[in-house]
């Protein structure tokens, strides 16, 4: 089931510097917390957020338990050419979640 | 596009009854720092969209032994204005029922499976999904005389006195609406908003689990989640939020 | 504050994490291997007054980032709400003014805090397919602090902004039971 929400243009014009913006379900859960039996909640977070586009990676993004959970980034990027963006998550307990989107760029 | 077209007129919806000097109610929206706002009017930002998201996924997906999925019965259209509604009195019941009973009622009765937990992972998603159908409506509870006895009740439950800091809703929310609790602006309370993406819960969550903070906040047993309490309140904030406009999915503190 | 035993997850290998470094400055194993997690975790109770940041913290992995490098004000600019109704999710933008040329970008901006358990907030690396070096988040703020930020260019400067916060908490909270 998707748990991503990606917001970015479906086409571009070649340069135009574009906002893109990608929302993940995620507890990130911080390692810090008691839980209600005094113990401390493990740790479970998204470790790095990366972003490329055709292949070219365009942001790579190292997060901490002080990022928020469900976490939210927003970011700009060139418009090269049309082809695909790619995120990709990755963090504790194994997970990856990676979503493209196409983008047409005239 | 549309979310900076939806934020824009709900602003003026909101604050334009203000000006008027009609409509001097304020929804907790407006009682929130404008880095709050900002996250609640941006679909791609607020946190309540990914349920709702996941919610429609469910809708489309096909559960219990009749094999049947929401949309198998209803189309999304049918939904709009349906939470703008709620709690309602079902064609022969003899209470009202809120939108997540309505829900898990369906659950059951219709497509025959088993019956959701409350503020279960799979029914919050669909409460939120039907909810946002209703966004930029206002609320409308059914002109029913049938539920009069059960907006009584909600009434009195809001007056009365209850727990150790020996507080009614009311005192809160009627009394010191606007004023200041622990460095925080006290809000009227109006349902305009849920479920909600509440930052204190870092999830979704719905107008029941928030009125059991209420409880906890005035040192009150919360009643049982499955309580009729909850759905009589309800009827009472909706019926006193009526024209208000319903802005789901919030987010809040 | 309380002492709270803080058990180490078992974790996977790896080269640590920019924060897991921060953690491993501050007395906390932020890997331990199965074995030695449950022979250490009866021993070892690290008491959780050693684990929070302090400006002290702050300013090592700031350091740890910059080097002997001079910090000069100007071009960032870091957008956080100055009253923060709740600290589990608090917006926060960093710009910086930077031509984003190859011979002229923006290659990294770092978070840091003075107050969470431990200092760093995110590190992002950006270059010339950014266009703008611009990053939009939502933080965990633990209590009202200062918040820096660092902008890392390709020549090699480093400019810094900050701002300081006030967080409180919403009045009627959660009963975890």
């Amino acid at each position: 089931m998707t748990q991503v929400l990606i917001n970015a243009p479906k086409t571009a014009k070649k340069g135009e510097v574009i906002e893109l913006k990608a929302l993940i379900l995620h507890p990130m859960e911080t390692g810090f917390r008691p839980g209600t039996n005094g113990r401390i909640i493990p740790r479970n977070i998204i470790e790095r957020f990366t972003a490329s586009w055709n292949g070219n990676e365009i942001l790579r993004m190292d997060l901490s338990p002080a990022i928020a959970a469900n976490p939210f980034v927003s970011f700009f990027a060139v418009a090269t050419e049309s082809g695909k963006i790619t995120f990709r998550w990755t963090g504790d307990e194994g997970f990856a979640v990676e979503e493209s989107v196409a983008i047409d760029v005239a | 596009m549309l979310p900076v077209v939806f934020a824009a007129s709900f602003a003026l919806a909101q604050g334009g009854a203000d000006r008027a000097g009609a409509d001097k109610r304020r929804s907790g929206y407006q009682d929130m720092g404008a880095a709050l706002q900002k996250m609640q009017d941006d679909d791609s930002a607020n946190p309540g969209m990914l349920f709702v998201q996941l919610g429609q996924q469910l809708w489309s997906k096909p559960a219990g032994a009749a094999n049947k999925a929401c949309a198998d019965c209803h189309s999304i259209a049918d939904m709009k204005g349906v939470a703008a509604r709620y709690p309602a009195m079902l064609k022969d019941g003899d209470k009202p029922i809120d939108l997540e009973g309505r829900i898990r009622l369906c659950r059951t009765a219709n497509q025959q499976a088993g019956p959701f937990a409350p503020e279960s992972r799979d029914l919050l998603p669909l409460l939120a999904f039907v909810a946002n159908q209703s966004r930029g409506m206002p609320i409308a509870p059914p002109d029913d005389a049938r539920l009069t006895p059960f907006r009584e009740q909600g009434t009195a439950i809001w007056a009365r006195r209850q727990g150790q800091l020996n507080l009614s809703c009311a005192i809160c929310h009627d009394d010191n609406a606007g004023k200041k609790l622990a460095g925080v602006t006290i809000p009227e309370a109006h349902p305009t908003g849920y479920p909600i993406y509440r930052l204190e819960w870092q999830a979704l969550g719905s107008l029941k689990r928030r009125l059991r903070n209420c409880l906890v906040g005035v040192r009150a047993e919360a009643y049982p989640y499955e309580a009729f309490e909850y759905v009589a309140l309800e009827v009472f904030l909706m019926d006193r939020a009526k024209g208000m406009i319903f802005e789901s999915p919030g987010v809040r503190p | 504050m309380k002492d709270i035993p803080v058990i180490p997850r078992a974790k996977p290998e790896g080269p640590l994490r920019p924060h897991e470094r921060s953690l491993a400055a501050l007395g906390m194993t932020p890997r331990v291997n199965r074995r030695a997690f449950i022979a250490g975790a009866l021993v070892s109770v690290l008491p959780l007054a050693t684990a929070r940041a302090t400006p002290e913290a702050m300013a090592a992995a700031i350091k740890e980032v910059v080097g002997d490098n001079a910090i000069r004000e100007g071009r960032v600019t870091l957008d956080l709400p100055p009253l923060i109704e709740n600290g589990n999710a608090v917006p926060l933008t960093v710009s910086v003014e930077s031509p984003m040329s190859e011979a002229d970008h923006v290659k990294a901006i770092h978070v840091f805090n003075e107050k969470n358990p431990q200092p760093h907030v995110f590190d992002a690396r950006l270059g010339p397919r950014n266009g703008k070096a611009v990053i939009a988040t939502r933080i965990k703020l633990g209590d009202s602090q200062k918040i820096v930020a660092i902008a890392e260019t390709s020549k090699g400067e480093f400019f810094s902004a900050s701002a300081d916060v006030i967080v409180t908490l919403a009045a009627c909270l959660e009963d975890l039971t």
